[in-house]
């Protein structure tokens, strides 16, 4: 995330030119979103249906919005500059960072989540641990879910000046008062449609790219000479590098990846995000709520393809040599985040570039309206119903629900505006979710797993966890070389630190919840049917052949992640 | 009700008509300058066509009439 936060700050100079049949494109994509929340109006007048889609949506549906919820242009064009910047090692975020916890998702914590009809993750928290843990929960969760819809916002806007010349306060309007309205109309199940189209935007005009820079570049053996001769052979290999933190681009250590970024950041965000949960929780019956996150790791595996794969064809075949974001600042060259774009513009033409960039709009914008669905759901299920108005109908909570999309919009346009005089608050953003996710993994998986954990043992996990990791985060940010405590190492770059603050958050929380639970009286059995592993009976949906079983597709997809990994060691 | 995939295949359909029609115009009147890499390929003009097909068969599958 910081390599896009430093995206939006990108000095303004366009690159490329919409002729008229790519402005059609992306004028075509607005009024197809406005319409598809045009006609589900109708079909969100009940709570269980604004907030919840109806819970009918199939595997496919739910799976290919999980995924996207979290495929924002941010990602897009972040992690291709990230690949231009540390080579094959990015894909590590998309492989290791996202399959294990995906299926982990899947398999094991997603029968909790659905049995117990939760509507959210704290309301989860709420169930096992009581209102003090869903109420820390909640309201953080709500307060920085709706700061980042702003900040993605602001650097949505900024992305497009600095792609297409667009006039900043058109890019913030335009594109929020379009997400107000398709959400406002059509809830979760309109976010969720929209999300899908957004899914297959993004393939339909991204996906030229690494086809006709590969055929270009001569194939992938002749991509990895190329870049070996102007950068170094470390750019192509996944694993080989990890050995020790100064033996490749990133300044990591290969346990910093599987223990920080595999167990426990990716852990934390896939299984706990409320914003691309509540697309799991939105599925029909169990079975489609377990096969939802196996099909988004199938697809989430093949992302590098598009992602990845043009930053290091930019590295490859770009003529200019692209720089860091502080150095285009000076010097108007091209930063490492412009690839993306400048591969776009290399290889699309008319109507292709259109679509190109309708994608990247289109990410921009799913994400916006995600962050806001997720807030607008539970701000009025976590915080308005329990703490403020209990005894409210359906018809008011759905209508909260509307108001609510509505104030979101502004609060998140309010943020834009101050991140443009401020650019600083994206980093305290980004940072203050760093500080959640980790804790909240190891709360919500004690709850699921282990059933003498109590209420205060949760609680207290849970705070003691964030404010670890709080702890973490300020003293690198006073004393920057404090960060070789933290990781362990005096060769441990940025990157590291991230991992390091989850792995010790996590187990802070462990430990605390551990503690408080043994010491604190358990709660009964009764109380914790359907909750917790022992006391929870996943309901049989009908004798189906093996391939229709999610395990099945789990074992698959875990056999191509292996692969994968091998192949490009 | 309208599946997605109905709204999906229309976006297809649309786009990739518009995508394969200026793709035709450029191979019938190529620009003077060109600025695309690989021009000489018309990727316009198949990928256009792709997204054109697949669009068709989604829209004929998915359409309201067929209960979906």
């Amino acid at each position: 995330m910081a390599m896009m936060l430093q995206l939006a700050s990108a000095v303004p100079i366009r690159l490329v030119h919409l002729s008229a049949v790519d402005i059609a494109i992306v004028a075509f994509y607005f009024v197809l979103v406005l319409s598809i929340g045009w006609y589900l109006k109708s079909r969100a007048n009940t709570g269980e249906d604004f907030f919840m889609a109806g819970r009918e949506m199939t595997a496919w549906v739910a799976g290919l919005s999980f995924l996207s919820a979290n495929l924002g242009a941010l990602e897009l064009m972040g992690w291709a500059g990230s690949a231009y910047q540390y080579g094959i090692l990015a894909t590590h975020w998309y492989w290791i960072g996202a399959i294990p916890a995906m299926l982990f998702l899947a398999l094991v914590m997603m029968p909790f989540y659905y049995i117990s009809k939760t509507h959210s993750v704290p309301g989860y928290l709420k169930l096992r641990f009581g209102e003090p843990s869903r109420a820390l929960s909640a309201i953080s969760f709500a307060f920085m879910t709706v700061l980042m819809s702003g900040v993605n916002m602001f650097a949505m806007a900024k992305v497009m000046q600095i792609v297409l010349g667009w006039n900043i306060n058109f890019s913030i309007w335009v594109s929020s008062l379009t997400v107000a309205i398709y959400v406002t109309l059509g809830g979760l199940r309109s976010a969720i449609f929209n999300e899908v189209l957004q899914f297959v935007l993004i393939w339909s005009g991204a996906l030229l790219v690494p086809i006709l820079g590969l055929y270009e570049a001569g194939g992938w053996t002749n991509l990895k000479h190329l870049i070996g001769e102007r950068a170094s052979y470390q750019y192509v290999h996944l694993w080989a590098g990890l050995g020790s933190f100064s033996s490749n681009p990133m300044g990591i250590h290969w346990t910093g990846i599987v223990f920080g970024l595999g167990a426990i950041i990716s852990m934390g965000y896939w299984t706990t995000d409320f914003l691309v949960v509540q697309r799991i929780l939105a599925a029909k019956d169990i079975r489609s709520a377990e096969l939802a996150p196996i099909i988004g790791a199938g697809f989430k595996m093949m992302v590098p393809f598009i992602v990845i794969l043009p930053g290091l064809l930019g590295l490859a075949l770009l003529p200019e040599k692209l720089v860091p974001e502080s150095m285009a600042a000076v010097t108007g060259a091209h930063s490492y985040n412009d690839v993306l774009p400048l591969m776009f513009a290399r290889y699309l033409g008319p109507g292709l570039l259109g679509l190109g960039i309708t994608a990247l709009i289109a990410g921009f914008m799913s994400g916006m309206a995600g962050n806001v669905s997720a807030f607008t759901t539970v701000w009025t299920y976590d915080i308005y119903r329990p703490l403020i108005n209990s005894n409210g109908s359906d018809h008011h909570y759905v209508n909260m629900g509307r108001w609510t999309t509505v104030v979101g919009v502004l609060i998140s346009i309010g943020t834009a505006y101050l991140v443009m005089q401020f650019a600083s608050i994206m980093d305290y953003v980004q940072a203050l979710f760093s500080f959640f996710i980790a804790p909240l993994f190891g709360t919500v998986v004690l709850g699921m797993l282990w059933k003498r954990a109590t209420g205060p043992g949760g609680f207290w996990g849970l705070l003691c966890g964030t404010l670890c990791s709080i702890g973490m985060w300020a003293w690198v940010k006073v004393d920057p070389t404090a960060l070789r405590y933290v990781a362990l190492s005096p060769h441990a770059k940025g990157l590291a630190q991230d991992m390091y603050q989850a792995l010790w958050s996590f187990l802070v929380c462990v430990i605390v919840t551990v503690a408080m639970s043994l010491a604190t009286k358990p709660a009964s059995d009764s109380d914790l049917t359907g909750l917790v592993y022992g006391l929870t009976e996943v309901p049989v949906v009908g004798e189906v052949p093996l391939y229709k079983k999610p395990i099945f597709w789990a074992a698959i997809v875990t056999v191509v992640f292996f692969v994968l990994n091998i192949v490009f060691w | 009700m309208i599946s997605i995939w109905f709204f999906i295949g229309s976006s297809l359909v649309v786009n990739g008509a518009l995508i394969l029609a200026a793709g035709i115009y450029e191979w019938v009147y190529p620009p003077t300058n060109v600025t695309v890499v690989l021009s000489y390929l018309h990727a316009g003009v198949w990928w256009g066509a792709l997204l054109l097909l697949v669009g068709i068969l989604y829209c004929f599958k998915f359409a309201p009439r067929h209960g979906h």
